[in-house]
């Protein structure tokens, strides 16, 4: 595929990154707001609530990681507009401040002093008229640059290593010398095939950040393991898909990132690109945390290989599916937007499989609901750094 | 018909592709870097996904595969054999 004036129908929004998706999120900051915000999304059709079960009596990092994957989340090129609800008003300013400030409309509320009720009705007078407002917005062409594609595997076994992974490499290797913006990330799940990474780093500074987080969730491993990992990592469904080894998923791992890409940086998990390239972004290997650091650092679409048939979606980020298990494509077929299972029995070539995906990116990119949108996946999940206090 | 990949032609274990693999089976094997192929009997019955030896593999060798080292041997394994968790363990950890 020649990539080199392929264009796809995004959304510009105000500070000039365009999304595929064009949402109106009700963001609660807090747990407690959980049940206003699913009310309000429930009065105005079209509205997106995203509940989760944090935000209370964080601190330090783990609090500015809270913040970031919130605010980033609403930030995000995929969602048009934003109203915040918190059990109080300041940090729910706080997080509609720095959301407002990428241009887009946002509003916020806090529930102390009015309760769900009036909290209900002023939101939901607001998030009617952010839908409307939105519903009118339309998609402009725009160069394959404006998208920011990231890469997480899930569920996967032996045929994610030789067939789905390397699928997505062939396919980051084509856009990368397109000023597009790529990640990847899953820092454990490189263990024993760390120094491949490294390698591939573009710069010693580069290098040495990566190094640092990698050095660094080991320690993290080592201080908290009670076994090898083998209940954990790799994963019993990993297991049962015939992968033995920490070492051997990670070879398959980095198949995700081609032949070609260089590591362009290094970003902890509260961080965001600066520049089109490769991004490493420090991150767990639990898939829905992994993609909501994703999201809430700015990516838009992302490539999901799978081998015994992970599910995930998330509520911003549309996640296409592609597997070459052709067990898994049989009976998790509502789950696949990609089969690429004719690549084990030599019916595809790499190249044939890396054009398939890169053609459902775009119809992905210019509306097409992926399998995860359709059936309703919107896994919304924090990572955490250690208890509240 | 390809039952297994193997992926560089210095790996020691390949991976099945298809369901059913019964011990006494024949197996044809598709070494994909170098586009070649190979026939390995199949000594266990292996599930879809899950790796034979394609060499012997004895107590404490490496595990190679892509070319690199992805374990250790902990019980000796025939070529033919399933080679997963009961006889293939981590250096990490």
């Amino acid at each position: 595929m020649d990539l080199s004036k392929s264009t796809f129908w995004g959304f510009k929004r105000e500070n000039g990154r365009v999304g595929v998706r064009n949402h109106v999120l009700i963001l609660p900051v807090d747990d407690l707001s959980n049940a206003a915000a699913e009310a309000v999304a429930n009065n105005i059709k079209g509205t997106l609530a995203i509940p989760h079960p944090y935000g209370r009596l964080q601190f330090g990092a783990d609090l500015d990681l809270h913040f970031h994957t919130l605010i980033g989340t609403g930030s995000n090129p995929n969602v048009a507009a934003v109203v915040v609800i918190c059990i109080e008003d300041q940090w729910a300013k706080k997080v509609a401040d720095a959301i407002a400030a990428t241009g887009k409309p946002v509003a916020y509320f806090g529930i102390e002093q009015h309760g769900d009720h009036d909290t209900i009705m002023r939101a939901s007078k607001k998030a009617k008229e952010f839908v409307q407002w939105a519903s009118e917005l339309r998609r402009e062409e725009r160069p394959l640059k404006d998208l920011w594609v990231s890469t997480k595997c899930g569920e996967s076994d032996t045929t994610s290593g030789c067939g789905s992974n390397p699928t997505v490499g062939n396919a980051f290797d084509k856009m990368y010398g397109h000023g597009v913006t790529l990640a990847f990330g899953e820092t454990t799940e490189l263990t024993g095939g760390e120094h491949l990474v490294a390698a591939r780093c573009r710069t010693p500074e580069v290098r040495k950040k990566f190094q640092y987080m990698f050095d660094r969730y080991q320690a993290l491993v080592e201080a908290h393991k009670t076994s090898d990992l083998r209940d954990s990592q790799p994963t019993k469904g990993n297991i049962a898909g015939g992968l033995t080894t920490i070492e051997e998923k990670a070879l398959g791992n980095i198949q995700k990132i081609g032949r070609k890409c260089m590591v362009d940086g290094v970003l902890d998990k509260h961080e965001v690109p600066t520049g089109p390239g490769l991004w490493f972004i420090d991150s767990s290997s639990a898939a829905a945390e992994m993609v909501t650091l994703c999201a809430a650092a700015g990516y838009t679409v992302h490539l999901f290989p799978t081998g015994q048939g992970n599910v995930i979606g998330n509520p911003i980020l549309p996640v296409i599916k592609l597997c070459a298990n052709p067990r898994t494509v049989r009976t998790m077929s509502e789950h696949v937007d990609v089969d690429v299972s004719g690549l084990l029995r030599k019916e595809m070539s790499p190249d044939q499989a890396g054009d398939a995906l890169l053609e459902c990116m775009f119809r992905t990119a210019n509306g097409r609901l992926t399998a995860a949108e359709a059936l309703g996946h919107r896994e919304f999940v924090l990572t955490r750094l250690y208890e509240s206090a | 018909m390809i039952h297994f990949v193997v992926h560089d032609e210095h790996d020691s274990v390949g991976v099945v592709v298809v369901e059913g693999v019964k011990s006494g089976q024949k197996l044809t094997g598709w070494i994909m870097d170098q586009d070649k192929d190979i026939v390995v009997e199949a000594k266990s019955d292996i599930p879809i996904g899950h790796k034979l030896a394609i060499k012997p593999l004895a107590k404490d060798a490496t595990v190679i595969k892509y070319g690199v080292d992805i374990g250790r041997v902990i019980a000796p394994i025939a070529v033919g054999e399933h080679a997963h968790v009961q006889n293939i363990r981590t250096k990490r950890w």
